[in-house]
């Protein structure tokens, strides 16, 4: 094992986003702060609690999940993208550094950002609205997982993209559609039958749905089915990685 | 002499189907100064990349120090440093934390002492905490030399190290090679200054479209292929060559003012002393003579318009 590479690889992504402190951190921290303004207090007063959960409360793991998952992919998408397109790559490959340990370290840098943008979120929400968190290891377990799944899409991204467009394309065609339509903002026992059956088509859904349920114990599929699905897109992303590095895909000419 | 990289029948054909690399062979030897010369899109910078696990190789083998680079890739590259032609940096990063960075990426633990040792004999020292967008393009160059010195390397690849560098700092730099050559370490460049080969290189290697096609001892190859040039002048001009000295080989200026005088260096033959005796008898009067030698410039010429 390459430690000093990696090491060294983790702390230059660590010190990229504490240099992009605003883009990284704050933002995300504002447009969340945003929702809560506007679903917690002003329109949330007018909805009624689910499941005995106000619905303020209610959103906070949802909005946990949306930042989440867009921050770990644009974060390491960019990380591996940005190499690629200015040419610093050619250190990366050139290094005696396994692909392995490529991964490790910009994947592990862009999920500690994103664990460390959630716990912040966690915390601002607790500010607007009161918390309940019934299983706490389940919760950092999900966040965790969730972490590290989606910063692997974003390197997966990072390493398909071929322009800057591409980079956007997937978090805001589908992450965010996806994540709106997954029960972040609603249990999905309120959609009729049908539109029920249809989103359990969207794999946010066993995300949000898991993560809530360790904040308030309620959920919308059961926590073992989240958690399989969570470890199942996790499995995909570490195969599709093992592929791209098995064959130098857009890598090495 | 024993070679510390050795290539064997490498090929490279990019997607497309463009055949940048045709069968190479090359031995480099262990602590050796060997200049790549080639035209543009020779395929200099391909070798280079294939060697340093940039690109992939589409056939073929190379051993660095006895590992082979793609299964022993760790070992190989552990002993590379590489100066790629395009000055590709990070902006943001100090000069300090990138060529800090590098030395970590190469598998070897901080030495402070050793970055700054680098660092000074490319005068980078005083823009140590200087953000590298801030650096002139010749100090980005001299940057990514440090980078690639910082894990102590025993092989050097520069490609191109001296584009768009001053002539003072060029010399500098000529010095660092030498330096590092006493070292012990192997330097492979590539350049387009021939007079940079001519000066540094202890072999010379010609690429042109994709093939290695000569890889001599400098002084060798300028004997071998230099050739030597009389040049006498006359007293008088001549209208002709008199018969007497015909089959020399002279040739007559339009003016008639002088006459040339080619032989090939390698045979130190038909005695210069002989010919202006001839002159002489001939009754020739010459004020001046003076001889020149091809370049090794002259040389490339030749070698890359016969196969163009
Ligand atoms: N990624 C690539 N895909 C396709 N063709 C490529 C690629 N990289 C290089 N080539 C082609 O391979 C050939 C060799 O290129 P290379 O960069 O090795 O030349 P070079 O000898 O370094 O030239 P120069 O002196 O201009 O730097 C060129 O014809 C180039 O167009
Ligand atoms: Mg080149």
């Amino acid at each position: 094992m390459n430690i000093h590479a990696i090491r060294a690889i983790y702390r230059f992504e660590m010190h990229r986003a504490w240099r992009t402190l605003t883009q990284s951190i704050i933002s995300p921290v504002i447009s969340t702060s945003l929702y809560f303004v506007v679903f917690g207090a002003a329109i949330g007063a007018r909805i009624p609690e689910i499941d005995g959960v106000s619905y303020g409360s209610f959103i906070v793991p949802g909005l946990i999940m949306l930042s989440l998952l867009t921050q770990s992919i644009s974060n390491a998408s960019f990380g591996i993208y940005f190499p690629r397109f200015t040419g610093t790559i050619y250190e990366v490959l050139s290094a005696p550094i396994s692909y392995l340990e490529v991964v490790i370290s910009y994947v592990g840098a862009a999920a500690t950002k994103s664990l460390i943008l959630g716990v912040i979120i966690l915390a601002t929400a607790g500010m607007f609205v009161p918390l309940r968190i019934e299983h706490p290891l389940w919760m950092v377990l999900f966040l965790i997982l969730t972490s590290i799944t989606f910063s692997l899409l974003g390197f997966i991204i990072g390493i398909w993209a071929d322009g800057f467009e591409k980079l956007q394309l997937v978090p805001m065609l589908i992450v965010t559609p996806l994540t709106f339509l997954g029960g972040s903002f609603y249990s999905i026992n309120m959609l009729p039958p049908f539109w029920q059956k249809v989103t359990l088509l969207n794999p946010v859904v066993y995300l949000v749905s898991g993560f809530r349920w360790s904040f308030y114990g309620i959920a919308d599929v059961s926590p073992a089915l989240s958690l399989a699905m969570t470890l199942f897109f996790l499995a995909v992303c570490v195969a599709i990685v093992g592929w791209i590095f098995r064959t130098g895909y857009r890598l090495k000419a | 002499m024993e070679s510390i990289i050795s290539i064997k029948a490498l090929s490279k054909r990019y997607q497309g189907g463009f055949e940048a690399l045709r069968h190479i062979d090359l031995e480099i030897r262990r602590g050796e100064i060997l200049a790549l010369l080639g035209p543009n899109g020779a395929g200099k910078t391909t070798l280079i990349s294939i060697v340093c696990g940039i690109v992939n190789a589409t056939e073929g083998e190379v051993t660095v120090d006895g590992h082979d680079i793609v299964r022993d890739y760790r070992a190989a590259r552990s002993l590379i440093g590489l100066v790629p032609q395009e000055l590709t940096t990070d902006a943001f990063e100090t000069v300090h934390s990138a060529v800090s960075f590098s030395r970590g990426l190469f598998g070897k633990p901080a030495n402070p002492a050793h970055i700054e040792k680098v660092l000074r004999s490319l005068s980078l020292w005083e823009k140590r905490n200087n953000r590298i967008m801030t650096l002139s393009g010749g100090m980005k160059r001299r940057l990514l030399i440090a980078k690639a010195l910082s894990h102590e390397p025993r092989v050097l690849f520069l490609d191109e190290p001296t584009a768009g560098v001053d002539v003072e700092l060029r010399r500098d730099m000529w010095q660092l090679v030498r330096g590092l050559q006493a070292d012990g370490v192997t330097v492979i460049l590539t350049t387009h200054y021939i007079e940079e080969a001519e000066e540094m290189a202890d072999r010379i290697g010609v690429i042109n479209r994709g093939e290695i096609i000569l890889v001599e001892e400098k002084t060798k190859l300028m004997q071998k292929l230099g050739k030597k040039q009389l040049t006498i002048q006359l007293q008088a001009p001549i209208e002709t060559v008199p018969a007497s000295l015909a089959g020399l080989g002279l040739d007559r200026s339009p003016d008639g003012e002088t006459l040339t005088y080619t032989y090939d260096a390698a045979h130190e033959q038909p005695g210069i002393g002989d010919l202006l005796n001839k002159l002489n008898n001939a009754g020739i009067g010459f004020k001046d003579v003076h001889t020149t030698q091809s370049s090794l410039e002259d040389i490339f010429v030749s070698l890359v318009k016969d196969t163009r």
